[in-house]
């Protein structure tokens, strides 16, 4: 019966995401990439999911890493013969090397985590408010830096060339991919020490658990996953540097809180409740029929209809859609004391 | 060599008279944004990203009036309404049903109203956004012993002084100022000795509002053009400013407000122009310095990090 229920709590995130990839490939070509743009928010949001659910702490860094793997698969993976020309000032070893599509998202992947490890190092000291601002701080860095610093990437221009890869498959297993190292964890025992601290960190420490390690290997790891979801989204489509700032910093966190910060399947559900409405705006945008009339919604309402949606959800039901809570395991909740 | 020579050049900017005049302007519309920011936070525990937006709408009202060549009193009425109605809005919908959830869920509701509020002034205004012109004779400069001196600068300085002091008036003499002091030590014990929650948040929220709506009137002198993310860059950093300074008292909140600008300024009149835009970078660099130093804020005394049990 345990069993049972330890298996429920990884096959049901991972049966949904395998239902939505069927769903994708039952549909046309056009409504496809909706499929596969839901599948990499999976996989972004998950990883998000391994530091902040687990550690309670809230994090707007994360994009950061989510960009540096953006920029390391995308640089590294155009033609060298394309790349004069997009990216005239890039150092000489960037110009002169390019990789094939799983490599580079290994090297994203392994770029976002060392990245998180070394910001980690001294920022998990902080918690509450001081540790929010000063992740965000690093987005603001980041950002900064990949948006003027052209020896490392194209700066303020899209990505062009890099080959697109990432197809509904490809997706697919990299979103099951980042669940099934994120139950690891949190089955692992360094994932139970981390939840330990969050539930209740002075407990945590007279046990003997460390809070400053515990957050940074989850930091670590979260960091390694984002930064392979950033490589598979810079090879589905070009995007620049805006695409990696505020608005999917929000809409990430959103989808995490929306689902319900402390479970797997929470950042799961959120990440395909919110992508899908998403799509489905956007489907309204460009015109579409329902239940016999044509709506059409003018451009940007997208962002209109999300957010209060967003707000809606978080006003009416505040633990998030799964409540945070995991498959079928039904606990009691403390309830909060104030 | 080089770096000591840009060193040395930089000090000489930095300590110029005009770059100092100019940071202190800059710091005193920060810290009037920092009172706004910090107050909400202080009765509400609530940080408010909307902040930004609210900005943002009352310049767009600015904007609104000085296109139908309003007189310029008409559209600072027009700004405090909007602002003010907004602030109202906010409050009963989102803060008021949110107030006894965590942090991050407050946080979170409002990004999503900061969103919810640029992506509505996109579709109405367009992306280029509005320009407000009727009081840009404020941007003309005095001189005053050879220092060149825009008008909006001192009077920025001046409105800031008679705010915060007004404000230091309230909260210590009023006795809506002590509720709102006793909220925002303890919310549940001012709650059983008679402190009305729901009015004091109002308050609380309608004298933030009018901050932004002055912040509004003072930075569309300064930069006329309004787009739909007016008021979001200033806000972030206000934001970080304020952290850094000490959330926990209002006084640290503002003088990190004020601090933020102030830095922001001088380092954006000092830096060589090669280097000028990666001015955030400097100043995120800084924010991440001082918060693993003083991670409870500048200005405050630090109290133990280990909660006791």
């Amino acid at each position: 019966m345990r069993a049972a229920r330890t298996a429920a709590e990884l096959l049901v995130p991972a049966a949904l995401v395998v239902a939505t990839a069927l769903l994708g490939a039952l549909v046309s070509q056009t409504n496809e990439i909706y499929f596969i743009t839901a599948l990499i928010y999976v996989s972004t949001v998950v990883a998000l999911y391994v530091f902040v659910g687990n550690s309670g702490v809230l994090s707007f860094g994360h994009i950061s890493f989510f960009a540096v793997g953006v920029w390391a698969a995308g640089v590294l993976s155009i033609p060298e013969s394309e790349k004069p020309a997009t990216m005239p000032y890039l150092w000489d070893f960037l110009s002169s090397t390019t990789v094939g599509n799983i490599p580079s998202l290994l090297i994203a992947a392994a770029v976002g985590g060392v990245f998180a490890l070394v910001v980690g190092l001294p920022l998990m000291r902080l918690s509450g408010l001081a540790a929010g601002i000063a992740t965000f701080a690093v987005l603001g860095i980041t950002n900064n830096f990949l948006r003027y610093y052209e020896k490392v990437g194209p700066g303020l221009n899209v990505f062009s060339s890099v080959p697109e890869t990432t197809d509904l498959l490809q997706a697919t297993i990299g979103a099951l991919l980042v669940i099934a190292a994120a139950f690891a964890y949190q089955r692992s025992r360094l994932g139970r020490q981390l939840r330990a601290t969050r539930e209740d960190p002075a407990a945590a420490r007279a046990v003997g658990v460390s809070i400053y390690r515990q957050r940074l290997w989850a930091f670590g790891l979260s960091g390694f996953l984002i930064g392979f979801a950033g490589g598979l989204y810079i090879h589905f489509i070009p995007i620049n540097v805006d695409a990696v700032y505020l608005d999917l910093t929000f809409i990430t966190l959103a989808m995490l809180v929306i689902g319900g910060t402390t479970s797997l399947l929470g950042a799961v559900v959120g990440a395909l409740f919110v992508s899908g409405l998403d799509s489905f705006v956007g489907e309204m945008e460009d015109g579409m029929t329902l239940f016999g009339q044509t709506v059409d919604l003018p451009n940007g309402s997208r962002i209109v209809v999300v957010s209060s949606i967003m707000a809606l959800v978080l006003i009416l039901r505040p633990g998030g859609l799964t409540g945070g809570r995991e498959f079928s395991l039904p606990r009691v909740s403390r309830k909060a004391t104030t | 060599m080089l770096v000591a020579s840009g060193l040395g050049n930089f000090a000489r900017d930095a300590l110029d008279l005009q770059v100092q005049v100019d940071a202190i302007g800059l710091g005193a519309i920060f810290a009037l944004m920092a009172v706004g920011i910090g107050l909400v936070f202080g009765v509400m525990r609530l940080v408010n990203f909307a902040y930004g937006q609210l900005i943002m709408a009352g310049a767009f009202a600015l904007a609104f009036a000085s296109e139908r060549d309003w007189p310029v009193a008409a559209g600072i009425a027009l700004c405090f309404a909007v602002v003010l109605a907004l602030s109202l809005a906010m409050e009963r919908v989102v803060f008021r049903p949110l107030r006894t959830q965590s942090a991050a869920v407050m946080l979170i509701a409002t990004f999503a109203v900061s969103f919810l509020l640029q992506s509505i002034a996109l579709l109405w205004f367009g992306p280029l956004g509005k320009t407000a012109t009727s009081l840009v004779e404020l941007n003309r400069p005095v001189s005053v012993g050879g220092v060149d001196i825009r008008k909006i600068t001192i009077a920025a300085i001046v409105v800031a002084a008679i705010c915060l002091v007004l404000l230091v008036l309230l909260l210590g003499r009023t006795s809506i100022g002590l509720h709102m002091r006793a909220a925002a030590i303890d919310s549940s014990t001012a709650r059983l000795l008679g402190v009305r929650a729901n009015m004091v948040s109002v308050v609380s929220v309608l004298i933030a509002g009018a901050l932004a709506a002055l912040v509004a009137v003072m930075l569309t002198v300064q930069y006329p053009t309004v787009t739909p993310t007016y008021g979001l860059q200033e806000t972030i950093l206000v934001l970080a400013g304020v952290v850094v300074g000490g959330m926990t008292r209002l006084v640290s909140a503002t003088l990190g407000g004020f601090l933020i600008g102030y830095v922001s300024g001088l380092l954006g009149g000092a830096l060589p122009s090669s280097q000028s835009q990666y001015l955030p970078s400097f100043l995120f660099g800084l924010v991440i310095l001082v918060l693993l130093l003083r991670p409870d804020g500048l200005f405050t005394r630090s109290r133990g990090l280990v909660e006791r049990v």
